[in-house]
């Protein structure tokens, strides 16, 4: 994610060392990448990428979210096709026009987001599409398929039944059913996109077992993880993206947790986002309180406060529950337990519609299906939220929507050619404006915006960043949630780091560094903050 | 043993279901139970119901929505419909029965083969727009459904094949008798067990329940979705055709509005078998099990003389409540996303 005025620099980066690596390796590589480049309407995802990995070789694949990564692992996968550049396995340059044929090739996933059947046993899982047939006419079969499976479960030492339905297993078993399918696959080169992601300590320990197996075997593996100490535990180099560039690789014993974060992030954090901290909040009473918020499955005693005029950054992984709990303070999660306070009044939320009346507005992560309604003029989507309090028959009532939608959009610096066109033509970031005026329109008294920069292009940021603190300026609260480190620590007065559903640990805008954030969100509670309060404690605005 | 502790929590569930769960709370064996009750109790108003003759109308009667049942069941479990059935089963029947017509001397498999073939290419051109242009299945099947209904009329210019213009054999082979059964029962019987043997053990018929269970997650492990489904519809359209021989040489006529609206019929019959419009869901036992439903209640009504025009409320009567019934199984068994609360130690004690 560059940004303007990125300077981009790397401090002391080991910078290419993947050359004299090689060179004093006398294994040739089982997979070698240049030049990769790969652009989706325009949009550049990858650009210029090139590294090698080795037989019997670990290799951590790192950057934010947003470097490029997934890409790169969906091309190496079958499943994009790269627009320029090389992909040579075991020195034979291939192409893969397929997913199947990526796999005949020999390079398989487990990929972040799990692909699994619900419906179908836990055996058809692994063997999908490549079923053992036997006798005429050739039919699959299903013995030899579920002995096969239960000899792969015992050769990973995890006792999971074969014929279970895949939609009775918990997420870390499903794990371990796509793992078993990649080992299945007796591939040269194994792809783990965040496989420990919603594994728990014990079950890690299996997983760098199973990788030291893989190792043994001679099988390369590309490891990606946002968390360090793993990166340390189980792999042998590194390769660093960065805004879908290649930015450094080498040997990780000659490179420190610190320089690792600094090539990633790769520029002053601080500088990105020209916000000054909010003085005057600790002086004014909270907008919003929120108590022990829980949910079965999602969160878990989660308690935070917002004062008018500040930004509450919620940073985390994918997957801490961020956006669940903000689901949840809108009324959209029935389930959750808890209580909220608005201006000290004890309120309940079950529905979206009581939220807005008690003056929330939530901005969603996925525009596209939550956000905004595509196929609808600006102006409508905009007054959609406030249409009962202006009425609808009349052209004086017409009048008055646009005109209330004229007054957001100039503020917003929405570039449309006319209020009537239709939001499915316009671009990511002045889609997300419309969804932000449209939330505006109701005048709220706290805002919730979930990922509102992702994937927009830089000029947009730019304008929503200068924008929500103009808001803030006026007296709104703000909670901001993002995966964008610069950005929650940019715009942020405070930031809450969740970690499986949990607050692991809150900062002040001082307190916060990269490092510390990264530590507490992968579930650490960072040296550096000693004095930030920890998780669970309600009492801490 | 690391995952014991998971193990222990969700296995007994899954390893019930493996043993195959309460039976009763089963789809299949509770439909085959409520289908003989019904019978019975048809029988115990109208004893001539349960006569040798009566149950062998009903075989006959059934198995055209058998074979269309299946196949169709084959296209929901894609997360597809397919609207056309009715009408390429009319053209198709209509094509064979003006072949007959112009030359009565062919021998009676010219006319089916060529039946099957006719409505194998109607079905394969559906299977086309839709696994190769990705186009939506109920759009596309809802336009050819007119075109092909059109084409009927247009080939016979709206004029009526009658018995008097069919060969003796053409009209013969679908009641003629095998061992005591009609030949459209032991047809009825062969697509059954093939379409079992297709769904159950084999690559095709198990990926369409992966295509179904997540389309994308099919792409990722390599799934042919396209070709598989082309001939996923084409088969669809191959049995209309084998249908459309059959029913037009049985009722020994032809025209333009024949089997209106079955297509209708058919779709119910793997709804109340318990195929998930949703798509990776239902057996063939399922789909058997509610054309069979349905026929019953379509031979009983009259002979308890209900007015035909209670058969569709009835119908549809059942149908929400087969779909009342599936939304109920699907509640229940959240999943568990977080450790337990006693685990958090665990799980973040060991940062660096």
């Amino acid at each position: 994610m560059s940004l303007p005025g990125t300077a981009i620099h790397s401090p002391q980066a080991p910078a290419r060392s993947a050359t004299r690596a090689a060179a004093d390796e006398s294994t040739a590589p089982v997979l070698a990448l240049s030049g990769i480049g790969k652009r989706f309407q325009g949009v550049v995802a990858l650009h210029d990428v090139g590294f090698t990995v080795r037989p019997g070789e670990v290799m951590a694949l790192l950057g934010e979210n947003g470097a490029g990564k997934s890409t790169l692992v969906k091309i190496l996968t079958g499943i994009h096709q790269p627009d320029e550049g090389s992909i040579a396995l075991a020195g034979r340059e291939v192409r893969f026009t397929s997913a199947q044929d990526a796999m005949r090739g020999g390079i398989t996933a487990v990929h972040q987001e799990t692909v699994m059947f619900e419906d179908l046993s836990v055996a058809e899982n692994i063997w999908i599409g490549r079923q053992p047939l036997c006798g005429k006419p050739r039919r699959i079969d299903w013995r030899r398929m579920e002995e096969e499976s239960r000899a792969l479960f015992a050769r990973l030492e995890v006792d999971l039944p074969v014929r279970a339905k895949v939609k009775d297993l918990s997420v870390a078993q499903r794990h371990f059913v796509e793992i078993a399918r990649a080992l299945s696959q007796q591939a040269q080169v194994v792809i783990m996109d965040e496989p420990t992601a919603a594994l728990s300590h014990h079950e890690i320990g299996e997983l760098y077992r199973i990788i030291g197996q893989l190792r043994r075997a001679g099988t390369a593996v590309i490891f990606i993880s946002h968390k360090f100490d793993e990166i340390y535990a189980v792999a042998d180099r590194y390769t660093v993206l960065r805004d879908g560039r290649f930015i450094a690789s080498g040997e990780l014993a000659d490179i420190t947790e610190q320089q690792l974060v600094a090539l990633m992030v790769g520029r002053e954090v601080g500088q990105v986002f020209s916000r000054v901290a909010n003085q005057t909040s600790g002086q004014v009473a909270p907008v919003l309180e929120v108590n022990h918020l829980s949910h079965p499955s999602e969160f878990d005693g989660v308690s935070f406060s917002v004062h008018p005029g500040e930004i509450v950054g919620f940073y985390g992984l994918v997957g801490a529950g961020r956006s669940e709990v903000m689901h949840a303070l809108f009324g959209l999660s029935p389930e959750a337990r808890g209580t909220v306070r608005i201006d000290g009044r004890e309120v309940r939320l079950t529905s979206p519609a009581q939220a807005i009346a008690h003056g929330l507005a939530y901005v969603p992560e996925d525009r596209q299906r939550q956000g905004a309604l595509l196929s609808l003029p600006i102006f409508q989507n905009i007054t959609l939220p406030v249409l009962p309090g202006i009425g609808f028959f009349l052209r004086r009532h017409r009048r008055r929507e646009i005109g209330i939608a004229r007054h957001l959009c100039e503020q917003l610096e929405l570039k449309a050619s006319h209020f009537h066109q239709h939001v499915a033509q316009l671009s990511g970031g002045n889609q997300q404006k419309v969804v932000l005026a449209k939330w505006l329109a109701t005048q709220p008294r706290v805002l919730i915006l979930d990922e509102p920069t992702k994937g927009i292009d830089i000029g947009s940021k730019a304008a929503v960043h200068r924008f929500i603190g103009e808001l803030v300026a006026q007296g709104l609260a703000v909670i901001l949630v993002s995966s964008e480190l610069p950005e929650v620590m940019g715009m942020s007065d405070r930031i809450v780091v969740m970690h499986q559903g949990r607050v692991q640990q809150v900062f002040t805008r001082e307190q916060a560094s990269a490092e510390a954030l990264a530590a507490a969100a992968s579930g650490g509670l960072h040296g550096d903050a000693a004095t930030a309060t920890s998780a669970g404690d309600p009492t801490w605005h | 043993m690391a995952l014991n502790f998971l193990i222990s929590r969700r296995a007994p569930a899954a390893a019930r279901r493996d043993a195959g769960e309460a039976l009763w709370r089963r789809r299949e064996p509770l439909l085959a139970l409520l289908t003989v009750v019904l019978i019975l109790l048809v029988g115990l108003r109208a004893p001539v119901f349960l006569s040798t003759q009566s149950m062998d109308n009903l075989l006959t009667d059934s198995a055209i929505t058998i074979m269309l049942a299946l196949t169709q069941m084959l296209v929901i479990l894609t997360r597809g419909i397919d609207l056309s059935v009715a009408s390429n089963l009319a053209l198709s029947g209509m094509m064979s029965a003006l072949l007959a017509m112009h030359f009565p001397v062919l021998p009676v498999g010219v006319f089916i083969l060529m039946a099957v073939v006719i409505g194998l290419l109607l079905g394969l051109l559906n299977g086309w727009l839709i696994g190769y242009l990705e186009l939506p299945p109920i759009v596309v099947t809802l336009g050819s459904m007119s075109v092909y209904r059109g084409m009927v009329f247009v080939l016979s210019g709206g004029a009526w094949v009658s018995s008097r213009n069919m060969p003796a054999d053409f009209v013969a082979f679908p009641l003629a008798r095998l061992g005591g059964l009609t030949h459209l029962v032991w047809l009825g019987a062969l697509a059954v067990v093939a379409i079992w043997f297709l769904a159950r053990h084999t690559r095709f018929g198990r990926d369409l329940y992966a295509i179904g269970n997540d389309p994308s997650a099919a792409a990722y492990v390599g799934i042919a979705s396209p070709a598989r489904l082309l001939w996923t519809y084409g088969l669809s359209g191959a049995m209309a055709g084998l249908a459309g021989y059959l029913w037009v040489a049985r009722y020994a006529v032809a025209y333009t509005e024949i089997a209106y609206g079955f297509e209708l019929t058919v779709i119910a019959a793997c709804v109340i078998g318990g195929i998930s419009i949703a798509g990776g869901v239902g057996q063939v036992s399922g789909a058997v099990l509610g054309a069979l439903f349905l026929s019953v209640i379509n031979n009983a009504l009259p002979i308890m003389r209900i007015s035909p025009f209670w058969q569709s409320a009835l119908t549809g009567m059942v149908i929400l409540c087969a779909v009342i019934l599936n939304a109920r199984g699907k509640q229940g068994g959240r999943k568990q996303i977080l450790p337990l609360h006693g685990q958090k130690s665990l799980t973040t004690g060991s940062t660096a």
